[in-house]
């Protein structure tokens, strides 16, 4: 199922949450809402599945207008930040829950659960209560029951952001690992851009409750559309007036066509790669990367004075 | 202060934390155990005691006279009725006050609490003024069951609205979110998710308010009119027992009031065992 949102405004009092946003999401797809916070991407999210209700524009669903429709006719999964579990329930009765009140055939509830515990790994859980799990068991739980009365759009409000790096890392391969099996157009919201490019096909980029930019993470990376997307995707150093990659950044032994002198504060190997961590006369700093090996052609040293170029910059008019 | 351990006194005192915590864990059991025996066990004893001086048999002859098992039935029938009627509309008061907003809410919020300030006889002495038989209202209750009930609800209002309050404020409302997001209706979400939640605050403040109504006097007292086999609860008949100078009766009649009212509490407790295991997996 395909979303569309077209030009939806949410204002909490004053503050506008979301201002005018409109962007589609293609079906099958797995995009991420990225932005710091207070960007508006959770209220957006909860737009998407009516748990907020725009103060204008639409929400679109496999083209039906959805903006009145309320949560539970509009056939969403939705898994919460803090895993929203029913504790007063056993893990196979919240996932049961969703296939339970629309009276499916007992059966049936049993054999899909089973099916839904063993995709989400937790075969051996199935008769605790959400207190006995952690947290990284307890959001799997979660998903398992967003997933069992098979909604169209699966929507996950910072769904790894309660849970130590370990455990993220891992529910985060194995997120984009269940979207390759189950397929659900999925939208997840993040503040964390590692994350977004890692998991995700398109990054929706938002600011200050405006959509900057959506494309593929390649294309936010190499052309963004503003200088909030360059900075928030990525490194970026300002050299001369404009934005530079560390890795665009050319380092030369003598002056000429327009290169800025800095000394070298700072070099940092790591693995095959290096960074040069680089300060200039106005006391500015910039990072190079570069590779290991030509480090050490260049023999650089800590504390000598280079000249630097960029190699790919970029100006944005603000 | 860093250096302290290095002090040959305070490491003796650090040292003997561990032994004077035991003891001051066995000091506050003893005065906790002290203070109970004092307030509740020996009174009741006395009780039990003083309801057994005239023998078995005419603790049963007071016990199972008719006045008495009227009284008795209407006591425990009324203190039902009342704490049920409370569990419903305390849980709506509290569910009100918790999440809508209205005008007047802070005003309303310590309404709730009067039945608690007021000296029961007051409550009592309104009431009559209220549906009594100069109603202003033209409602004249006085001296009927109807009049009972009135005054135990009044009495036993803040209980559940109190026990509710607290429990429902830290519902996680994500948790109805979910539900509907899977489909679940108003009706459905409530009747699964928030009643399962809140059951537990429901009966710690149904079982307050039965244990309340099977011994109130002061607010039933001016309105029921105390008709013996009609109006007449078992705390006035207790009082009536005194007055005509049979204490041994009254006391026999106490204990079975005594008796019932723990066995409520005993059958609450296990049902709200039950209702809260998920919180002790």
């Amino acid at each position: 199922m395909s979303i569309e949102i077209r030009h939806v405004t949410k204002r909490f009092g004053e503050a506008v949450a979301v201002d005018d946003v409109s962007l589609e999401v293609e079906t099958g797809s797995l995009t991420a809402l990225l932005g710091p916070s207070g960007s508006g991407k959770s209220t957006l999210l909860r737009i998407v599945a009516g748990l907020e209700t725009p103060d204008a524009g639409e929400v679109i669903l496999s083209g039906e207008d959805a903006t009145t429709l309320s949560p539970q006719k509009r056939n969403v999964g939705f898994v919460f930040q803090h895993y929203a579990a029913f504790k007063h329930m056993t893990v196979r009765n919240n996932i049961a829950f969703g296939l339970t009140i629309r009276k499916r055939p007992k059966n049936e509830i049993r054999e899909r659960v089973e099916e839904l515990l063993a995709l989400v790994q937790l075969q051996g859980f199935a008769d605790r209560y959400p207190a006995q799990l952690s947290g990284g068991q307890r959001q799997r739980m979660a998903l398992a029951r967003a997933l069992a009365a098979e909604p169209k759009v699966l929507l996950l409000d910072e769904p790894f952001g309660a849970l130590d790096a370990r455990v993220r890392a891992e529910l985060r391969d194995w997120l984009r690992r269940l979207h390759e099996e189950v397929h659900v157009t999925t939208v997840f919201v993040t503040h964390d851009q590692e994350e977004a490019m890692e998991v995700a096909d398109r990054v929706a980029v938002l600011n200050r409750g405006r959509l900057e930019q959506i494309g593929s993470p390649l294309d936010l990376y190499d052309e963004p559309a503003s200088e909030f997307v360059m900075r928030f995707v990525g490194d970026a150093h300002d050299l001369g007036g404009a934005l530079v990659r560390p890795h665009d950044v050319a380092l030369r032994r003598e002056p000429g066509d327009g290169a800025v002198e800095v000394a070298i504060e700072r070099i940092t190997v790591l693995g095959a790669d290096a960074r040069v961590e680089l300060v200039d006369g106005d006391g500015a700093r910039l990072a190079a990367r570069l590779r290991r090996d030509e480090v050490e052609e260049l023999d650089l040293e800590e504390g000598e004075i280079l000249w630097v170029r960029p190699e790919r910059e970029r100006v944005f008019s603000s | 202060m860093a250096e302290s351990h290095a002090n040959p006194v305070a490491l003796r005192l650090s040292r003997a934390a561990g032994t004077s915590e035991r003891a001051g864990t066995a000091l506050s059991l003893g005065l906790v155990s002290t203070f109970l025996t004092l307030i509740v066990i020996l009174p009741i004893a006395a009780l039990v005691w003083e309801s057994k001086r005239d023998g078995a048999h005419a603790f049963w002859q007071v016990v199972s006279s008719p006045e008495a098992v009227s009284a008795f039935k209407l006591t425990i029938g009324a203190a039902a009725i009342v704490a049920l009627v409370n569990a419903v509309l305390g849980t709506v008061t509290a569910w009100v006050l918790v999440r809508d907003d209205f005008r007047g809410k802070a005003l309303v919020n310590s309404v709730i609490d009067l039945p608690f300030a007021l000296p029961t006889i007051v409550a009592g002495l309104t009431l009559l003024a209220l549906y009594g038989p100069r109603s202003p209202i033209g409602v004249n209750l006085a001296f009927t069951r109807t009049a009972i009930c009135l005054a135990l609800c009044f009495v036993t209002l803040p209980f559940v609205v109190r026990t509710v309050q607290p429990v429902l404020l830290e519902l996680d409302t994500e948790m109805e979110q979910a539900a509907h997001s899977l489909g679940a209706s108003g009706l459905v979400t409530f009747r699964r998710i928030v009643l399962p939640n809140l059951l537990p605050g429901i009966l710690s403040g149904l079982v307050l308010a039965l244990a309340r109504a099977v011994g109130e006097i002061g607010a039933v007292v001016l309105i029921s009119g105390n008709l013996p086999y009609r109006t007449e609860v078992s705390s006035v008949y207790v009082m009536g027992r005194i007055e005509s100078g049979d204490p041994a009766g009254a006391a026999a009649v106490a204990v079975v009031l005594l008796a019932t009212s723990f066995a409520i509490l005993l059958g609450v407790g296990g049902l709200r065992f039950l209702v809260t295991r998920h919180e002790r997996a």
